[in-house]
């Protein structure tokens, strides 16, 4: 099945199994793996993706449901060689592990952080609930997150 | 493996009555993890996530329907106070899962422990069905969830929707699971109160087959708050054994098992505690909001 979107700001498509999920489509057939695949039942949301604007798990979406619509992954948010501000907060705070969560924690974060950009604790938990770190590194992540907000209010980005 | 993208109603309709068979599919938070674990290798499916028809909600004549296709993200943001619903609408998944889940989805998977499904059935909702050849229907919410994961609707036909006629008294949601998100109920609970018609409303998931309402607590309570005038006072106090007679009655209600989440014993011994709790919380609430008029 053809399947024609655009990702990260480009016309692309990809001839697909039709029930091929959509991360599948961008991780084997578009060249992008930098959504993870781990538990391929939404409950781990390393495969974290914006699809039409709204953060979803692209392990559960039908490649075929992503016709004609628009996805954003982690990709789009690195500049060439100038991480986005979420990615830098990542590194300054030492929220990485084993790095498999980390770019669907990034995408939720950024998705976070555009909505509500000075998010309390426990609205940054709910947030973030749908994403596993098995390394159980929440308390950088945590730190992260408060370190991108500060930026964010400072007028950095 | 085909897949359907219909981008209407009528559109989708035709294709389920072209290709019976056909499986339909929406935000795809449970039926992709059938297809990602080889559990389910439909020959067709028919993406309803598009249909613009079915992402829908209205409120007129005193009752709300909301369409198959609306995510519990929209009911949060949207459809807030319509307070059970969006109670049990934060329960469900996370965000990921709550931008793309629908009430719908929830519907058509019909699992004994899907959250929204007692607030459906404390509102006694209908649940309307269209297909292309006989038009519309609407059934009562338990001629249509008739069994573990089994519905009532016919190889043609599609969820439109649930309509119900809104409350105007306390109600809530509660659910007890091993951690607040992306966890499937040990048990839930919706409970309401309708100072109209003067009945009290509890419906359970995860304890029974389908989603059950607990009838002899309802009248139990109904009638302790008559005796007690608190229909008519909201501070006028319910004597305790009233509270735990009522309790009582909700856990009697529940016919539930022993599985991987939790023993049909400590299932009994949630729905007591969430009945008490909810009862308690829209007595509290009758009595703010008497105060505060």
């Amino acid at each position: 099945m053809l399947i024609r979107l655009v990702v990260n700001g480009e016309p692309r498509e990809a001839d697909v199994w039709p029930g091929s999920s959509l991360l599948f489509m961008l991780r084997e057939e578009l060249g992008l793996p930098g959504s993870k695949n781990a538990c391929e039942q939404g409950e781990c949301g390393s495969c974290s993706v914006w699809l039409d604007g709204d953060l979803v798990c692209s392990c559960l979406v039908l490649a075929a449901q992503a016709h004609g619509r628009e996805v954003r992954t982690v990709e789009s948010l690195a500049r060439d060689d100038v991480l986005h501000p979420v990615q830098e907060a990542f590194l300054q705070a030492g929220a990485v592990q084993c790095g498999f969560c980390t770019p669907g924690l990034v995408v939720a974060v950024t998705d976070l952080l555009d909505r509500d950009p000075s998010p309390d604790e426990l609205t940054v938990r709910e947030a973030l609930s749908g994403n596993l770190c098995r390394c159980t590194g929440y308390e950088k992540v945590f730190e992260a997150v408060r370190l991108a907000s500060r930026r964010r209010q400072e007028g950095e980005w | 493996m085909d897949v359907l993208l219909p981008a209407t109603l009528d559109e989708a309709l035709a294709m389920r009555a072209e290709r019976p068979g056909a499986v339909p599919i929406a935000g795809g938070t449970d039926l992709m993890v059938e297809l990602n674990f080889d559990h389910l290798r439909p020959e067709v499916m028919i993406d309803v996530s598009r249909l613009p028809e079915l992402a829908v909600w209205r409120r007129e004549d005193g009752e709300l329907f909301v369409g198959s296709g609306v995510t519990y993200t929209r009911v949060l943001r949207e459809l807030p106070e319509m307070r059970a619903l969006a109670e049990a609408a934060r329960t469900v998944g996370s965000p990921q899962i709550r931008n793309r889940g629908t009430i719908g989805g929830n519907l058509g998977t019909a699992s004994p422990a899907g959250d929204p499904l007692p607030v459906l059935a404390a509102h006694d909702a209908e649940i309307l069905l269209a297909s292309a050849d006989r038009g519309g229907r609407a059934i009562p919410w338990d001629a249509f969830l008739v069994g573990v994961k089994r519905t009532a609707l016919a190889p043609d036909e599609l969820i439109l929707g649930a309509r119900w006629r809104i409350l105007r008294g306390p109600q809530s949601f509660a659910k007890v699971g091993t951690r607040n998100a992306m966890v499937i109920a040990v048990a839930n609970l919706c409970f309401g109160l309708d100072p109209d018609t003067r009945t009290a409303r509890v419906a359970l998931g995860s304890v029974a087959p389908t989603v059950i309402r607990a009838p002899e607590a309802e009248a139990f309570l109904a009638e302790a708050l008559q005796r007690a005038g608190a229909w008519d006072e909201p501070a006028a106090p319910l004597a305790p054994e009233d509270v735990e007679g009522f309790s009582e009655r909700v856990a009697a209600a529940t016919r539930p098992i022993d599985d991987v989440r939790g023993t049909a014993a400590y299932r009994r011994h949630v729905v007591r505690v969430l009945a008490r709790r909810a009862l308690a919380r829209a007595l509290d609430e009758r009595v703010e909001e008497a105060l505060a008029s």
